[in-house]
Formats: C-alpha cells, sequence, structure tokens
C-alpha cells in the first residue's frame, strides 16, 4: 500500500491551494520519470533519487530563477547537486523545465551519451560536475563569494547526502561559509538516514547535526524534505537569517513514495524487476488519481 | 632565442608576485585565493594593496581549490596559490573533477615546487605533481625556468581558456632568456643556435633548466655540440620541438626537479618512441628511493642535476655508445 493517504494538503501557506496542487503533480510526474528512466537504463541511484526529488521540484518550480533562457547568464540562482549519484531526479526536473527533450533521458547511460549516473555540464541545465562527494558545497562557497563580490543579489543552493557528510571537506567548506557570512548559500541536506552500508548513523555517526552545523555558524532549520508545502513556506523566507549561511536539514525518506522501496537500503542503486516497475507505476498511478480526486478538499 | 648573461635574477616566486600585482592593476576580476600561503607566495603586498581580490581560505586545501572552481564558474580570474606539495596531492580531486573535468579555467599555481623546501623533507616536496597532473586531462602544465618564463607564463594563463598548472621554486634564478625572447605555452624554446647535427640534445624544464644550459657550455667547451630545450609546458607537449631536437642528435637527456616517474622523461620517452625516433636516453631527477635530506641545492647535485653532473652523464652516454 503506498502512503499517499497522508497527502493531505493543509493550508500552511499563503500559496493558493492549486499552486501546491500542481506541485505535488510534479512531485508524482518526477517520480515516473525517475522510475521509468532507471527501469529502462537497468542503472541509477533510485532511493537517493526518490528522497530528494521534493526538494528539487520546490526549488526549481518555485524558489530559484533559472531557466533554460537565462542559463548562460551569471546573474540569477545556481544549483549545484553535490549528491551526484542522485541524479535522476535532477534530469527529471530539468527535462520538465525544458532544458532538454525528455526523450534524451532514454540514454541515460549509454555509450557516448550526455546522461551518465552523474551530473555533468554537458548537460543544459548542470553548472557543476559532481560524484564525487563532498565536492558540491566547497564550489557552492566560491560562487556565493563571487556574487557578493560582484553585488549581485543570486543565491547559490546545493543539496547534499547525508552519507555525504563524513567528508572533511564538508567541514572545511561549512567554516568558510560562515567566516565570509555567505547568507547567499543554502546547503540542503537530504536526511533519508540511509547510505550504501545501512544507518547513517551506524556506519558513522555525525549527530547531532544541529548543534554541529549551528557551531558552524549556520542558521539551521528543520523541514519534511518530502512535503512541498512545507518547503515552500520554508525557503520563501531566505535568508533565514542575515549574514549567516543558511542549512536546512531536510527530513526525507529513501525511496520515497513507491512503498516497497520506502526505507530500504538495498534501493540505494537497485533497479526494478519487471514486476516491480508496473507495481510502482501502478502506485504512482494512484497517488495521481487521488491528487486528482482531492481537488476542492482541503 | 637569445641567452642573457646567466646573471643571478630574483626569484621565479618574487617575480610571480610582482607580475600579479602588475596585471590586477588594470583587472579587478583577477583574484588571489591562499591557504595560509599570502606570505609563502609573497602575495602580502598584493592583499594589502587589492584587499577586495585576496580570498584567505586557511589551511585547507581541498576547500581552497573547490571555492577557486566556484569563483572562476562566476567569470573570475583566480589564481589559487598554495605549495605545490600540498595543492597537487591533498586537494588533487578538487584539481580533477572541480576544475579540470568541470572545465573551469583556474589557474593553479604551485610554489615552493619541486625539492624548494629541502631540508623540511619529503612531506614539503613535490615531486609527483607532473605525474599526477599528467594522468589527468585539460588542465596545461608549466613549469617555467627564470624569471622571464615566468613573468610571461603569468600574463598568459590571465586569459587561458583552460585549467593551467604553473609551478616554480624561490631561489634566486639566472636570466636565461632575453628580454625579447619569444614565450608561448606549449612551445619549447631552444636556447642553443640553429644546427643540423648535435652530439646531445638536452631537454630540460622549470629549475634544472639553467644548470642544464651550463653544462652544455661545459661540453662545448670539450667539442660536444649540444642542443637545449626550455620545455616549459609538459601540456601542451611541443612534439615538434622534441622530434627536431632528438632526430637532430645522437642522444637525448631530460633533467626535472620531479620523480624520474612520470614526469618529463617519461613523456619524451613515451613519445620519441612512439614515433620511432630512437636515441640512447637518460632520465635525470630524483630517482624512485627515500629523498636525500638537504638543501635544493645539496639534492641537485646529489642526484646529478648540476652543470658537473650533467655534463659527466652526456660524457658516459657518450663513451657507452662509442663502445
Amino acid at each position: 500500500m503506498n502512503n499517499y493517504s497522508s497527502m493531505t494538503i493543509k493550508k500552511l501557506h499563503p500559496l493558493p491551494v492549486e499552486k501546491i496542487k500542481i506541485l505535488q503533480q510534479k512531485s508524482l510526474l518526477y517520480r515516473r520519470t525517475i522510475v521509468q528512466m532507471i527501469y529502462r537504463a537497468k542503472a541509477g541511484h533510485t532511493g537517493g533519487s526518490l528522497s530528494c526529488v521534493d526538494i528539487l521540484n520546490v526549488l526549481y518550480n518555485h524558489i530559484m530563477n533559472i531557466t533554460p533562457e537565462n542559463f548562460t547568464e551569471v546573474n540569477r540562482d545556481h544549483y549545484i547537486h553535490s549528491k551526484g549519484h542522485s541524479v535522476e531526479a535532477l534530469y527529471a526536473v530539468l527535462a520538465d523545465k525544458g532544458f532538454f527533450p525528455i526523450k534524451l533521458l532514454d540514454h541515460l547511460e549509454k555509450h557516448s551519451s550526455d546522461f551518465i549516473g552523474h551530473p555533468t555540464r554537458s548537460v543544459l541545465g548542470i553548472e557543476q560536475n559532481t560524484g564525487a562527494l563532498g565536492h558540491g558545497l566547497s564550489v557552492a562557497v566560491g560562487m556565493a563569494l563571487a556574487a557578493k563580490k560582484d553585488g549581485r543579489p543570486d543565491r547559490i543552493f546545493t543539496v547534499m547526502g547525508d552519507g555525504e557528510l563524513t567528508e572533511g571537506s564538508i567541514w572545511e567548506a561549512s567554516a568558510s561559509a560562515a567566516h565570509y557570512r555567505l547568507d547567499n548559500l543554502i546547503a540542503i541536506i537530504d536526511r533519508n538516514t540511509l547510505q550504501i552500508t545501512g544507518r547513517t548513523a551506524d556506519v558513522m555517526n555525525m549527530e547531532p547535526l544541529e548543534a554541529k552545523f549551528t557551531a558552524f555558524g549556520y542558521a539551521v532549520r528543520h523541514v519534511d524534505g518530502n512535503n512541498v508545502e512545507e518547503l515552500v513556506t520554508l525557503l520563501e523566507n531566505l535568508p533565514f537569517e542575515p549574514g549567516r549561511p543558511n542549512l536546512v536539514l531536510a527530513r526525507t525518506v529513501k525511496g520515497k513514495g513507491i512503498s516497497f522501496m520506502e526505507d530500504q537500503v538495498q534501493w540505494h542503486h537497485r533497479v526494478p524487476t519487471e514486476a516491480e516497475y508496473a507495481a510502482a507505476l501502478l502506485e504512482l498511478e494512484q497517488a495521481e488519481k487521488y491528487l486528482e480526486k482531492a481537488d476542492g478538499h482541503f | 632565442m637569445g641567452i642573457s648573461n646567466l646573471e643571478i635574477g630574483k626569484t621565479n616566486l618574487d617575480t610571480f608576485a610582482q607580475t600579479l600585482m602588475e596585471l590586477a592593476a588594470n583587472d579587478r576580476d583577477i583574484l588571489v585565493v591562499t591557504s595560509d600561503s599570502r606570505g609563502s607566495g609573497r602575495v602580502t603586498p598584493f592583499a594589502e594593496k587589492y584587499p577586495d581580490q585576496i580570498v584567505e581560505i586557511g589551511i585547507a586545501e581541498q576547500n581552497l581549490v573547490g571555492v577557486s572552481a566556484g569563483l572562476a564558474s562566476a567569470g573570475k580570474k583566480v589564481f589559487v596559490v598554495s605549495p605545490a606539495c600540498f595543492l597537487t596531492a591533498r586537494a588533487l580531486e578538487q584539481i580533477k573533477n572541480d576544475v579540470a573535468y568541470s572545465d573551469h579555467p583556474v589557474k593553479v599555481i604551485g610554489i615552493s615546487a619541486g625539492v624548494s623546501y629541502g631540508a623540511l623533507g619529503t612531506t614539503h616536496h613535490s615531486l609527483h605533481d607532473f605525474a599526477a597532473l599528467q594522468a589527468i586531462n585539460n588542465i596545461d602544465i608549466v613549469a617555467p625556468a627564470d624569471n622571464f618564463e615566468t613573468t610571461q607564463a603569468i600574463r598568459a594563463a590571465v586569459h587561458h581558456p583552460r585549467p593551467i598548472y604553473i609551478r616554480f621554486g624561490k631561489k634566486p634564478m639566472p636570466d636565461i632568456h632575453a628580454p625579447n625572447a619569444h614565450f608561448e605555452i606549449g612551445k619549447a624554446i631552444q636556447l642553443t643556435p640553429e644546427r643540423e647535427r648535435s652530439d646531445v640534445a638536452l631537454i630540460a624544464t622549470g629549475e634544472t633548466v639553467a644548470p642544464t644550459y651550463l653544462a652544455s657550455r661545459e661540453l662545448e667547451e670539450q667539442g660536444i655540440t649540444c642542443c637545449v630545450l626550455s620545455l616549459h609546458s609538459l601540456r601542451p607537449f611541443d612534439e615538434e620541438s622534441v622530434r627536431q631536437a632528438a632526430e637532430r642528435s645522437s642522444m637525448v637527456i631530460t633533467v626535472e626537479e620531479h620523480s624520474v616517474n612520470g614526469g618529463l622523461g617519461s613523456r619524451v620517452a613515451s613519445f620519441l618512441m612512439q614515433a620511432k625516433i630512437f636515441r640512447p636516453l637518460s632520465i635525470v631527477g630524483i630517482p624512485d628511493e627515500h629523498t636525500i635530506t638537504g638543501s635544493q641545492v645539496e639534492i641537485f647535485n646529489h642526484y646529478g642535476i648540476s652543470p658537473q653532473g650533467l655534463s659527466q652523464n652526456a660524457l658516459n652516454l657518450l663513451e657507452k655508445e662509442a663502445e
């Protein structure tokens, strides 16, 4: 059974309910795109893409000023996908935003394709090659510093995995983000509590994360990272505290939206079988129908 | 081509810092990024004169290079200045992914390169940087020989379209070139007159060019003709100059302040073999062993990177061929 029965839309936010609903529909569309491209390619990082896709959805469709039209300009918001292995979520969102035809995703991880298993600048809409963990935040600090130096209002967003936080470079970058008072930097942790070996806390316990990030000088906020309405509400209020870099601990569920993938470590990079694929699509279809029916019953 | 008077000039390090000061006066997009290395990099005056154009990162080389990539992505002309030993080892993955792979034209400046830190030991030596960076595509590699080459390399780097690594030491260098010499990244400079035939081709890079040139003068005095190349760029690698120097010579000696594995000598050997230019070859550098302790010049002398050592090496090679 899927968990969309909990998908009631509470009116937390002045954003019209219809707009929230559109974002929720997009999340379902992206989940469908992710599962489809991974099933067809027989490769990909299913769980992490499904956990972070609502964050990307809200960033690209509501918060960030990044479009195919302004992408070649410097004067806009910027995004770095530091947890590069979850590239399928980014591909799904960028295709929907019109950066490239969605059909190109049929070439995921195929010979000589630009659509490889990690983000590269060969794909329009992506501005930094990632894949080795712990790199995105430093590059984002550099971009945020450049914006400050040039007096540009641009904001730099990056999404990191929680398994990634054991990389020492994250903490080097954090010190510099606070030192340079980069309140135009927004670091979002996709806190799904799983990494390839198991629970993040069992592999290497980095808690208390809030205390650590706060001690490093961030303005830290918590959010349900799979709830678009909560994400909208939080991210519309940037910076959280002037003069401090922003850090969002986004509670998410790995494999979110497909019941049998949720919170299961094996779905870190498992590819669905034919039967699992059909079941996943069915769940998404049911969720879409539920959302459609929810119209007017907020 | 033009040989100056070989008088001792400034250090390449000071030349670098001064050149950057001049360039920054007219270009506010030039940024220097340091890892508590402004003193070592002689850029303290730069920081005082252009406080908005220096970014201090502290002793954190991975972040140093990552931040530099981010600054460069926003159009800044970034010179990241840090001891070569740390920059190209601790931050190698950032150079590979954030700079080279992501195609941000950061200017990676490795100061106090090779064995410049002498007796401070292997932690402070960079004898791996050519090897490591030659195995990473999309980053050019330059080791200037003297103040002239340093100035030219730094000037060229400002608008260089690709990532570039420039490494040099901190010892005063003799002026090898006349100020009107021609410098181009990727083009070797021949220090000896054009000749149809030479006994020995001596191909050197960086701060070993000076002792190599002096060795050639000793050899010439003994009637042994030499073709000396300052091959300041390992990438782009000037195949044409190396081909011509080797084809016109009976044997080849390469000289570098780097491990004998994976640097200039390996590159030259690989090229010549594949081009079917077969010549007796001696690769002079730091051998595959725990490096002897001592100052830079003591280490050079120990491993034969000296006028005497190199001319003796040439004589031995000639003698062996004559047998």
